[in-house]
């Protein structure tokens, strides 16, 4: 009865989104890659840089605002990297995905005991706090749970709409899109497909990133080794879920934030009976779960990991 | 700019290339080491004193190259039909369960039986945990990458259950580790009192087995062509499905075989530290070894010297030890350009 109880409570919702957010960064990142017809497995290590860049800005001084941008021009030039050796080059975006993953994560880890050589608690900032947006706040349970997040949980709504905007409603959207789908197309109407696709790459890899900062700048004050745990894996799952779709990614991120939060009660309830093992699996368990449904129907953009090489066919 | 294939490739550009891949990969490195404020050159030559300046220090990279040896084969294995396993990992280490949970006094059997035994066993079970996304790719086209990657958390929170649980050494003081193997499950050393061990040459052997398959067998053919084109396989005749359920079992068994000779030849039990990535970093072994069964052999004790010269050195000069991790990212990211620059010629219009 009591694990029904919980669905109904506003601090279930309130978790539910703020673990969603980081992943609404992620997966919009993701997606915009994708949808380019770039595959960027580079996210898992670029949320680690972001982590760390912004988490590291802010603790040298720098106002927290500043940390998102860092996190995202440092997210921005790792998918200059990727983009650069899969689209100009058109290396294998798996092998290179994977490469840029380790290396952004390496080089998070070098960096943060080459300045911090024997710690033994990790150094703490003064994360984002909540912003309550007034009135609608004191909505009972919806309020609390919506209105009552911190800015760059807002963010990564208002990201949602501008990305949903920028593919759909403006030409570059359609660049991105045709680029993904049908590169010579693109190219006869005048398009450049490599500009278009670096370009859409760097953007992506900057929500990442910026994905990554919330870790560090806003769930927690610090920045601990393996920290990401997999949230960048878990957004190129939500990409498939979600079809490619803005909208839909989001609600893949809800979802999976909703479970997350029931796990973690239920993990208060149950945890004399099952082990804590088992509630950590469910994330993982239900992404491949939704992978399987969803890959039946899953429209890829058709271009997807094929390089392109003018005059090629 | 733009590229172009290049007629023939000469032998120049095919040895020079990856020797400048290697030396920019030194180059971020030595920047990298030059930020700590120590010298680049001390720290290599450190590096190459603590890989191999000594016995001591060779028999230790050769040790850390076994692990790699394995996972390195999976992944070539792997990605040479196409078959994208990320999950060297898991595959790792649900062999070293399968190891400890037949090892440690289950199966008392006299030594020359139960090794064999305990390597089909964990062949086994790193064959089954590749079996599943590969089943999900080929039945419902599910993408194997993401799969075999979250697979990986699945399978250390369940070693983690394991360890806490029904595996967990009674005698342990509380930690999360399983028992010891008995005595006739431990792979004999190769030299006395040092920690090289039998895991070497199996993996030596496997390398070549996997050489013999590529080459002299059908499997071998009929990997390499759906690796090539699917779709082309499949006009041809050769049944796609079932060449990637194959390969699955050969590349997840391989690494299986991993997590087994570092728990029967190494650590003698199974702990969460098992494997400090090398299921990842096998991936870099197979890149940098062009996929070639037997350059994964030399790509890994060439990785594993980096892994252990980076941990000697850290010790002596303060250089974070992560410094390895970066060289190891960077050299796979420049090694697969170089390799792509052998074919094509850049035209700047």
């Amino acid at each position: 009865m009591e694990a029904v109880e919980i669905l109904f409570t506003a601090s279930l919702w309130a978790a539910a989104i703020r673990i969603a957010s980081p992943l609404i960064f992620g997966t919009l990142g993701e997606l915009i890659c994708e949808r380019a017809g770039v595959l960027n497995l580079g996210i898992e290590g670029i949320m680690t840089a972001g982590a760390f860049a912004g988490w590291l800005t802010v603790f040298l001084g720098g106002d927290l605002w500043l940390g998102v941008a860092v996190a995202a021009m440092v997210g921005a030039l790792f998918g200059l990297l990727h983009g650069f050796l899969v689209v100009p080059l058109g290396l294998s975006q798996h092998v290179t995905g994977i490469g840029i993953t380790l290396l952004a994560t390496s080089l998070s880890y070098y960096s943060y005991r080459l300045i911090f050589p024997s710690v033994t608690s990790p150094p703490k900032i003064e994360p984002f706090q909540p912003w309550p947006i007034p009135f609608v706040s004191d909505i009972p349970v919806i309020g609390e749970a919506l209105f009552r997040q911190t800015p760059l949980t807002y963010l990564a709504f208002v990201a949602v709409l501008l990305v949903a905007w920028l593919l759909y409603k403006t030409p570059i959207g359609l660049a991105i899109r045709t680029v993904g789908e049908n590169p010579s197309a693109a190219e006869a109407q005048g398009v450049d497909v490599t500009l278009v696709r670096m370009g859409a790459v760097m953007l992506g890899s900057a929500l990442m990133g910026i994905g990554g900062s919330f870790i560090t700048l806003s769930a927690f004050n610090s920045f601990f080794f393996e920290m990401m745990n997999g949230r960048g894996w878990i957004c190129v799952a939500l990409v498939v879920f979600g079809s490619w779709r803005p909208g839909k990614a989001l609600a893949g991120a809800l979802l999976f934030g909703a479970f997350d939060a029931y796990q973690l009660r239920l993990q208060q309830l149950a945890g004399a009976y099952v082990p804590y093992q088992v509630f950590l699996m469910l994330p993982f368990i239900l992404s491949i779960i939704a992978l399987i449904i969803m890959s039946r129907r899953a429209a890829y953009p058709r271009a997807l990991m094929v390089p392109y090489r003018k005059g090629e066919r | 700019m733009r590229l172009e294939p290049r007629e023939q490739r000469s032998p120049a550009i095919l040895i020079l290339y990856p020797g400048l891949a290697l030396l920019a990969s030194v180059i971020v490195c030595a920047a990298l080491v030059m930020l700590s404020g120590a010298s680049p050159l001390s720290v290599f030559g450190l590096m190459v004193k603590g890989a191999a300046g000594t016995t001591f220090a060779f028999l230790e990279t050769l040790t850390r190259a076994t692990p790699l040896i394995f996972t390195g084969l999976a992944a070539a294995v792997a990605f040479r039909a196409k078959l994208w396993n990320i999950g060297g990992e898991a595959q790792l280490y649900i062999g070293a369960v399968m190891t400890v949970v037949l090892g440690t006094g289950f199966l008392p059997l006299p030594q020359p039986i139960l090794i064999p035994v305990l390597m089909l066993a964990a062949m086994l079970g790193g064959a089954m945990v590749l079996s599943i996304p590969t089943f999900l790719k080929t039945r419902f086209g599910v993408d194997e990458v993401v799969t075999t990657l979250l697979l990986n958390f699945i399978a250390i929170l369940f070693v983690s259950m394991l360890l806490e649980g029904v595996l967990k050494d009674p005698t342990g003081l509380g930690w999360p580790q399983s028992k010891k193997v008995i005595a006739e499950a431990q792979l004999p050393k190769l030299i006395q009192g040092k920690r090289l061990h039998f895991g070497f040459v199996v993996a030596i052997a496997a390398a070549i087995a996997v050489w013999i398959i590529d080459r002299q067998s059908t499997l071998g053919y009929e990997m390499r062509a759906v690796g090539h084109s699917p779709k082309a396989a499949s006009f041809a005749g050769i049944p796609v499905n079932r060449v990637l359920a194959k390969t699955a079992l050969l590349s997840g068994g391989l690494a299986g075989l991993a997590g087994m000779s570092e728990v029967t030849g190494l650590k003698g039990n199974l702990t969460l530290d098992l494997s400090p990535g090398f299921g990842y970093t096998g991936i870099v072994v197979a890149m940098l070894a062009l996929m070639h069964p037997l350059g994964v052999i030399a790509a890994a004790i060439f990785v594993a010297a980096v892994f252990v010269g980076a941990d000697a050195m850290s010790r002596t000069a303060g250089v974070p030890s992560y410094i390895a991790h970066v060289m190891v990212a960077t050299s796979l990211l420049t090694m697969v350009s170089a390799i792509m620059l052998t074919r094509y010629r850049v035209r700047w219009r």
